[in-house]
Formats: C-alpha cells, sequence, structure tokens
C-alpha cells in the first residue's frame, strides 16, 4: 500500500524546514548588505555633504596703493586673519584687470579662511578666542554666513583648503575616459567580434580566450606597471598626461569589453545567423547587419560597467604618475592631469581637518556621476532589448 | 549503384541510371535542376552521408523522408553548403547545378545562396518590419534600389507567399509579431524575393498547428510553378500531399527515390515499404 497523505506530510516538514531556512538566511544576507549601504551612504552625507557650503564674510576691501602691493592691506587688521590668504592674493591681479577699482573700497563677501568655515560648521578650529568673538560678531551682523560652494565644482586642488575643487579632477576624469573608451570600445569590441564570428576553434584562439579571461582577474596596478614600461618608457608617451591614464585604464578595460561582448555575441540565437546566411549574406554582413544590432545593448552594458570601473580605479594610475598635486585644469591630452578617485586619495591624506568634508563630497560626487553611469547602462538595455 | 530494391519486389528498374528516381512521374517536368552523384559526408569520424545519387528536377517538389538522424536534413543543407558553418564537416562527391560543382573552390557561397534559398524549420524572421525582412536581401544584392522597385517586390514577394492580404496594413510592424504560421510564409516571401531557382525547405511546417500547415503545403503546390523545392519532412502525409517526387533515406543511404505516388502505394524497397506503413520511424 502507498503511503499515505499524513505520513508523507511529515517526511516533508524537515524539508521545508530547510527551504525556511535558507529563504531566511538570504534575506538576512541581503538585509545586512542593505544596512551597510545605509550606513556609509550616511556617514558620506553626513560627512560629504557640508563640502557644498562655504563660510563667507562681508568686509570693507580697500583697493588702495598700498593693497596691490601688500594685499594683506586690503582688509582690516581685526578680520585680516579671517578672509582666505588665496583670496587676498588675488586682489592685486583684479586691481589690474580693473583700473577703476583703485582707490575705492567697498564693502564685499570674500572667502573666508577655513578656520572660520570649520568654526561656522560647529567643527574644531584654530581660531583663537578673539578671532572667534569677532566672527561671533560678523554672523550676529548678518556678515558671516555659509553659502553655496561654487568653488568646489569651479577650482582645480589647492593646498588651502577654502580654495580647493573637483575641476581639474573631474576634467582629467572626462578626458582619461575619453582615451579609454575611444582606444578599448573599437579594439575590443572587434576582438570579440572576431573571436565569436570568425576565428576557428583551435588551440591558439583557445589559448588566447584563456587569456583574456585572466586578464579581467589581474590586480589593476600590474596594468599600471605595464603603462609605465610600455606607454611611458618605450613610447616616451608624457606621464601623468590623460593619453597615458587613458591607455593605462583601456589596458584594464579591454578584457572586460571583451568578455561582455562575447557573452553578448554568443546570445544571439543562430537562427538569426542561418536566416541571414540563407540569403546569401557574406559573414560580414551577417555579423553586421543581424549580429551586432541585436548584440549593442549588452555590449554597451558592458563597456558602460567597464567604463565606470576603469573611472573609479587608481591604483595603475600612481605608477604613471596621475596621482598627484596638480591645482590647473589639464588644456590638452598631454598635460599632467588628475582624476577623481586619486583627488579624493590626495585629500585624504592632507593633514587639515577641513579636508575631510572635500574628500567626503568628492566621493559624492564620484558615486552620483557612477551611479548615473550604471543607470544608463541599465536603461539602455531596457531600452534596446529586442524580442526575437 | 547505390539504390536497394529488394529481392522480393522488383520494381519497373528497366533503362534506369544512377540518381535518376526508379519510377518517373509521366506528369511532372524533367529538366534537371541539381544533380547529386557519389555525395559522402563526415562529422569528423562519423559518416552521416553514404554515396547519395539522386537528380532533382525542376519545378517540382521533391521530398525528402526517413526516421531522425537519416542524414536527409544533412542532405539538404549540402545543396546550398550551410554544412561549411560547421568547422567538423568534410564532404566528397558531386553536386552539379547549372554545370558547375557547388563545392568547387570557385564557388562562391553567397552566389550559390541566392541561387538555392532556404526556409528553416523554426520560423526565423528578422527582428525587423515585415517590409525590411523582404526587402533587405534584394537590397543587399543589389537588385533593386529605388524606393517604388523595393515596394513593387515586396508586395510581390508577399503576395507569392499568400501573405500580402494579412500584413498589407502593417508593412512597418516587427515580423516577430505575426502568428507562427505567417511568420513561416514570411521566411518564405524573404526567400523567394531574391528570385533563387530552389529553395529548400527544412520540416518548414513541424513547429506549425494543422490549418498553418495546410496554408504552407497548398503555399508549396503554387511556388513550384516558378520554383524548385525540395523538402524535408517527418510527415508522410505531407509528402504523399505535396511531393511529385520522395526520397527515402536510412542511416545515411538513399534507400529510394521514387514518384510519390509510387513510393507511397507500390515502394520498390522492403525498408521504405516499413517505414511508409509504420514498422518502424
Amino acid at each position: 500500500m502507498s503511503q499515505s497523505f499524513d505520513e508523507i506530510s511529515a517526511q516533508l516538514r524537515r524539508r521545508h524546514r530547510k527551504s525556511a531556512r535558507l529563504k531566511w538566511m538570504s534575506m538576512g544576507a541581503l538585509g545586512l548588505a542593505g544596512l551597510f549601504l545605509v550606513l556609509f551612504f550616511t556617514d558620506m552625507m553626513i560627512k560629504g555633504l557640508p563640502a557644498f557650503q562655504q563660510a563667507q564674510i562681508q568686509v570693507e576691501v580697500d583697493y588702495s596703493e598700498q593693497a596691490s602691493q601688500l594685499p594683506l592691506a586690503a582688509v582690516q587688521e581685526d578680520v585680516r586673519p579671517l578672509v582666505s590668504r588665496g583670496y587676498l592674493r588675488l586682489i592685486p591681479g583684479r586691481m589690474e584687470d580693473n583700473a577703476e577699482l583703485l582707490g575705492t573700497t567697498r564693502m564685499e563677501w570674500v572667502l573666508a579662511d577655513s578656520q572660520v568655515d570649520q568654526y561656522l560648521k560647529g567643527h574644531h578650529t584654530r581660531l583663537s578666542d578673539s578671532e572667534q568673538e569677532v566672527v561671533d560678531r560678523l554672523q550676529a551682523e548678518g556678515r558671516a554666513e555659509l553659502r553655496f560652494n561654487t568653488t568646489f565644482f569651479t577650482s582645480g586642488d589647492s593646498k588651502m583648503p577654502e580654495l580647493a575643487g573637483i575641476a581639474s579632477a573631474a576634467m582629467g576624469t572626462v578626458m582619461t575616459l575619453l582615451v579609454t573608451l575611444a582606444v578599448s570600445f573599437p579594439i575590443g569590441v572587434m576582438t570579440a567580434v572576431y573571436l565569436e564570428e570568425f576565428a576557428p576553434d583551435n588551440r591558439f584562439t583557445q589559448l588566447i580566450e584563456i587569456n583574456i579571461n585572466n586578464l579581467a582577474a589581474i590586480p589593476s596596478i600590474l596594468f599600471g606597471l605595464l603603462g609605465l614600461a610600455i606607454f611611458i618608457n618605450f613610447f616616451g608617451v608624457p606621464r601623468s598626461s590623460p593619453v597615458v591614464g587613458g591607455l593605462t585604464l583601456a589596458l584594464m578595460t579591454l578584457p572586460v569589453i571583451i568578455i561582455s561582448t562575447r557573452t553578448a555575441l554568443r546570445s544571439v540565437p543562430d537562427s538569426i545567423r542561418h536566416a541571414a546566411f540563407g540569403v546569401g549574406c557574406s559573414r560580414w554582413q551577417v555579423v553586421r547587419d543581424h549580429v551586432l544590432p541585436l548584440a549593442l545593448p549588452g555590449i554597451m552594458t558592458g563597456s558602460i560597467i567597464g567604463l565606470a570601473q576603469a573611472m573609479g580605479e587608481t591604483a595603475p594610475l600612481i605608477i604613471v604618475g596621475m596621482v598627484a598635486f596638480i591645482p590647473d585644469v589639464a588644456a590638452s591630452f598631454s598635460e599632467a592631469a588628475t582624476v577623481l578617485p586619486a583627488q579624493i586619495f590626495t585629500w585624504a591624506g592632507e593633514p587639515e581637518r577641513a579636508f575631510i568634508e572635500k574628500t567626503s563630497g568628492g566621493i559624492l560626487v564620484l558615486l552620483a556621476v557612477l551611479i548615473s553611469l550604471n543607470a544608463t547602462a541599465v536603461v539602455l538595455r531596457k531600452k534596446f532589448e529586442r524580442r526575437w | 549503384m547505390n539504390i536497394h530494391v529488394s529481392e522480393r519486389k522488383m520494381g519497373p528498374m528497366s533503362g534506369h541510371s544512377a540518381g535518376e528516381p526508379v519510377v518517373r512521374n509521366e506528369n511532372a517536368n524533367h529538366e534537371l535542376s541539381v544533380r547529386v552523384r557519389d555525395l559522402n559526408l563526415w562529422y569528423g569520424d562519423n559518416q552521416a552521408l553514404k554515396n547519395i545519387n539522386v537528380d532533382v528536377f525542376q519545378k517540382n517538389v521533391t521530398a525528402l523522408i526517413g526516421p531522425s538522424g537519416c542524414g536527409k536534413s544533412t542532405f539538404l543543407r549540402c545543396l546550398n553548403r550551410m554544412n561549411d558553418l560547421i568547422p567538423s564537416v568534410r564532404i566528397e562527391g558531386l553536386i552539379s547545378m547549372d554545370g558547375r560543382d557547388v563545392n568547387e573552390p570557385k564557388m562562391d557561397e553567397v552566389a550559390l545562396r541566392r541561387r538555392v534559398g532556404m526556409v528553416f524549420q523554426k520560423p526565423n524572421p528578422f527582428p525587423k518590419s515585415i517590409y525590411d525582412n523582404v526587402a533587405y536581401a534584394p537590397r543587399m544584392h543589389d537588385l533593386v534600389s529605388r524606393k517604388a522597385d523595393v515596394d513593387e517586390l515586396v508586395e510581390r514577394a508577399l503576395r507569392d507567399a499568400g501573405l500580402w492580404e494579412e500584413v498589407k496594413d502593417k508593412l512597418y510592424e516587427p515580423g516577430t509579431s505575426l502568428s507562427g504560421g505567417q511568420q513561416q510564409r514570411l521566411c518564405i516571401a524573404r526567400a523567394i524575393a531574391v528570385q533563387p531557382e530552389v529553395i529548400l525547405m527544412d520540416e518548414p511546417t513541424s513547429a506549425l498547428d494543422p490549418i498553418s500547415t495546410a496554408t504552407i503545403e497548398d503555399l508549396m503546390d503554387k511556388l513550384k510553378q516558378q520554383f524548385t523545392i525540395i523538402t524535408v519532412t517527418h510527415n508522410m502525409q505531407q509528402a504523399a500531399r505535396v511531393a511529385d517526387y520522395t526520397a527515402f533515406f536510412h542511416l545515411g543511404e538513399l534507400i529510394e527515390y521514387n514518384d510519390t505516388q509510387t513510393m507511397f502505394s507500390n515502394p520498390a524497397t522492403k525498408k521504405a515499404e516499413d517505414y511508409i506503413t509504420g514498422r518502424y520511424g
């Protein structure tokens, strides 16, 4: 006689318990990951958001003859330590550019020193008690306040925190990634097309395949060494430049693009290829007219993810000299430049407290860009996904 | 001589040479389209076709039948060299069309496939519009370029494939939005759009419902006025309904090639008779 339902249920109970346990464990893992993510974001927000604000104070600026020689003389002695040195240094230049300024005295909002900034944000400050009193008085009169920090987005790195910004690093990132994209996308896609659609399956192509898969797993700093040896020492590409950085990152991105392109090509059903061969397409026409258009969303997704990876990379750039103090926005692809993660790395090593928020602010900007890049990848994939 | 005639039944063998059908259909056209002599094919070490000899006549439907794995699809794909896509395939023997060996080094497989079109088992329209599905190949081969000519050609091909009335108002919708039977007719329209001489059909109705199947069968009957059709089928009733000639394959050998009526009423070989009467298959 066969077993009754009750007997079978009794045996099943253990199996059901086990699957319930596994379900809870995986949900727990997901929850834990989410918790860490939330913690990380909150911490970054708390530390980084103040970087988007900067203290300014309203002071009397005296554009006198003396100020053009000695910029410190432009402001009165009591507020002198409160005004950014970097800002004061610009005064003689402005007077040269604009002759009308000479001899006038104006009330102006000027960039405050980072110590004032830290004091207003309630952080530890090195201002003396009397200086703090002056700041308190200015604030009470409405002459000292936190304003949106345009400097952070418009200027390059500086040793003075109130003047330090991400402009040069952001521009460097854009230029470097342009080089990376221009080099790795065509080479990667064509390599994948060759390996997937044209190459015979023999020992040699298998060897290439294994090596490409291995390259994707190599520590990125080794690509930096390769870039140094080949691009800088052998080809003489200027070091620290977006060209050399882009080429180095391209080496790193290539395997990612090749692998994702091959996956995308492989996911195009053979029936489409057969249909195309059947109407008399040459191999290249099959690829160009039928396979590539269908694989394109996958290729783009893979390439964007590869680029996003390259964008967050610092280690190989240390070796080719892009992690450095670069105050100016690079004017060409061969000039010294730095990139966002390198800038964050540089700031993280600065001793002044004010750089802590710069570091976090930089991370927030980088995260925002990375998230939007990945979101673009998802949107592209959804939009161009075709059914067959 | 590899057309085995059993001892038990002697068909009307008199005067027939290698490759020709055992019994000729007197109503059919007898101009030669494809001549196959001593065709052998190996997948690696595995011989899939053994000494095949066939004469395929123009403007007929020739059906290839036989149990699974008998080599009928493999044979079909030899005729437009689709087997070239499989790296381990080795082919020996002659397949001649229009006085040329299709496997000769000078033969361009692209040119061959323009004259020998193909319809596959599963409908596989390109993921493009209905219009582009048909227009793609003629444009690619530079048969037409002016918009009006392309329009005309698309309409003619769709009419010949019996699809025009159903799709004329939605030519720019994706080909994949059609039903299975319509997709298969779209694939037929795509194949005939380049005016080939031979159309190979690899079990064209095996993925379709009975009504769509009947439509395709009617279509094959009409199309044979213009084209030579060689079709693989698992369905013996279909072969009996649509084919003028039937070739029976078994384990890589061509057992019998005969006028369809004779094949189904009075087969010359025991193996074919056993298969047709359902003893194995």
